[in-house]
């Protein structure tokens, strides 16, 4: 499987609530980040909730967003990042 | 939509309550159960299974319930949605278990 970005590309989440299960948090949808690294390849979790096989495998990457941009008034120091894993057909590029 | 379950940086959500307690029996044995269904060699329940009955509880009934309470109903909706027990099997051994007490 070849993956479509690589650390350090910038990657907008996809926003929406598609029915069933995914495990792409509601506060980090619509936001921009960095590709941190690659994870590799895992199963889908969205199938296996399911009882499905969980193929094909999908990219998971970690994904690093400034808590500034993620928060409205955060109140942190502003290097502050939040590092989340994200599959790949949850990121478009930015 | 929001998701009852999917509550990160809700408005008004409050801080996390960090306290911890003693676990109780029924917890522990919860908690054991649910291991063992997800342990490799029996691979009854697959932990995104678990996570999706745990998110399709009514958010009424998931804002009313302890953490194992809900690892309990996601037992129960799994088990009966796997054919290996029943709503019957299960009500008539709760019943038989509370005339022991």
């Amino acid at each position: 499987m070849t993956p479509r970005f690589k650390p350090g590309d910038a990657v907008r989440v996809r926003a929406g609530s598609p029915p069933g299960h995914f495990r792409t948090p509601g506060y980090i949808q619509g936001k921009t980040g960095q590709v941190a690294r690659l994870h590799g390849a895992y199963k889908n979790p969205e199938t296996l909730a399911y009882g499905g096989d969980g193929l094909p495998k999908q990219c998971l990457y970690l994904v690093r967003f400034d808590q500034a941009a993620v928060w409205t008034r955060y109140g942190g120091a502003p290097r502050d990042s939040l590092l989340i894993d994200i599959f790949e057909h949850w990121l478009e590029p930015a | 939509m929001t998701r009852v379950h999917d509550r990160g940086g809700w408005p008004g959500a409050g801080p996390v309550d960090k306290s911890e307690h003693e676990l109780s029996w029924w917890e522990k044995r919860t908690d054991a159960m649910m291991v063992l269904l997800q342990s490799p060699d029996k691979r009854v329940i697959r932990v995104d299974e678990m996570r999706r009955a745990i998110e399709s509880m009514d958010p009424a009934a998931y804002e009313k319930c302890k953490y194992y309470e809900r690892w309990l109903t996601a037992l129960e909706t799994l088990m009966i949605e796997k054919g290996i027990l029943t709503r019957e099997e299960i009500d008539r051994k709760v019943k038989e278990l509370d005339g022991r007490r």
